[in-house]
């Protein structure tokens, strides 16, 4: 590896942003592959970048045969994180569903009664509001922001924040007719169609769930299809 | 974690003048204790921080390392049930794992 590659490749690290590394295993070129560029001594065809940067949407290193021999790809992905928005009952089992499946989880909640330590044992807990907090969490590609409060004054200030970032999936609970009422408010707070295009609402993959793990069952679900899915062309 | 990243442990022997390798795990099959991608990086001293088998085969890939960093060329090394050296270094676990094994310029 060049030494150059390995101070890019720890830069962005830093930064969090996803990166794969493409080593050629008989000559040792390589390349840096982003979700939307690439750099690096190594050349890759079309199909070959597809299958890094799948490699990388999949958060699975892998080694991938291209004409020129076989390539292995190194995925370095910042770690996955869900922020809730309520520290109410659907969030205690979604909390910890979400982190065996590899997600660091916050939770934000100002009020002190919903957001105690019995709880939520083992889980991060910010009683900031919403939007200070999520400012400050700085959600990015590999964040999930999940809103569960039902009530606007808290979840609608996170949601202004979740659509002006890069969260990969947003996703807020309510009815189709809470939802409706909640796009009046955020065209009034003057975002568009297609910023409010992308909050899944009603949350979640429909799988008839009814009690509260059920409910996060089909949350994580959603944001586990979400993080999978191909970029739209 | 208390152990060093590999990466940042790497960068820092090789700004302090020292001949680094990193190795990789590249392919697995059947059982193996990392996973594709773990990576072990190796100083010119046979100082090394990560894992690329939990135990089983590091001592032959540091010496691979060591060899790589004096030679300058990349390696490709597989250890599995089928081969005599990996009995050597006692990967009897029914696994096999390739490892890719490459001086840091």
């Amino acid at each position: 590896m060049k030494s150059d590659t390995l101070a890019l490749l720890r830069a962005e690290r830093a930064a969090k942003h996803p990166v794969a590394l493409a080593t050629h295993l008989k000559s040792g070129l390589e390349r840096l592959v982003w979700p939307d560029r690439s750099q690096g001594a190594l050349e890759l065809d079309d199909a070959a970048l597809a299958a890094a940067r799948s490699a990388l949407r999949d958060d699975r290193s892998r080694t991938i045969d291209t004409a020129a021999g076989p390539v292995f790809v190194n995925v370095f992905n910042p770690p996955r994180r869900l922020v809730v928005v309520g520290a109410v009952h659907i969030a205690q089992p979604l909390v910890p569903m979400a982190a065996i499946s590899g997600f660091q989880v916050v939770v934000i909640d100002p009020r002190h009664g919903f957001a105690t330590d019995a709880r939520f044992p083992e889980v991060t807990l910010d009683t900031d509001w919403p939007d200070e907090a999520m400012e400050r969490l700085r959600p990015d590609v590999r964040t999930a922001v999940v809103t569960l409060t039902h009530d606007p004054k808290l979840d609608d200030p996170a949601l202004a924040v979740a659509l002006r970032s890069p969260a990969f999936y947003i996703g807020a609970l309510g009815s189709r007719r809470t939802h409706a009422a909640r796009v009046e408010r955020l065209k009034a707070l003057g975002f568009g169609d297609n910023e409010i295009g992308r909050i899944d609402a009603p949350i979640g993959l429909d799988i008839g769930a009814v009690s509260p793990a059920e409910i996060a069952i089909s949350i994580l679900a959603g944001i586990t299809r979400t993080l999978h899915a191909e970029p739209a062309a | 974690m208390t152990e060093p990243d590999i990466l940042d442990q790497a960068a820092a022997w090789r700004s302090g003048g020292k001949g680094v390798a990193l190795a990789t795990v590249v392919v697995t099959w059947g059982s193996s204790p990392r996973p594709v991608g773990s990576q072990l990086a190796v100083d010119e001293d046979g100082a090394f921080v990560g894992s690329v088998s939990g135990g089983c085969i590091e001592g032959a890939v540091v010496r691979e390392a060591l060899d790589c960093i004096a030679d300058g060329a990349p390696r490709l090394l597989d250890f599995g049930i089928s081969n005599e050296q990996a009995w050597d270094v006692g990967l009897a676990c029914g696994g096999k794992v390739q490892v890719f094994v490459e001086r840091v310029e």
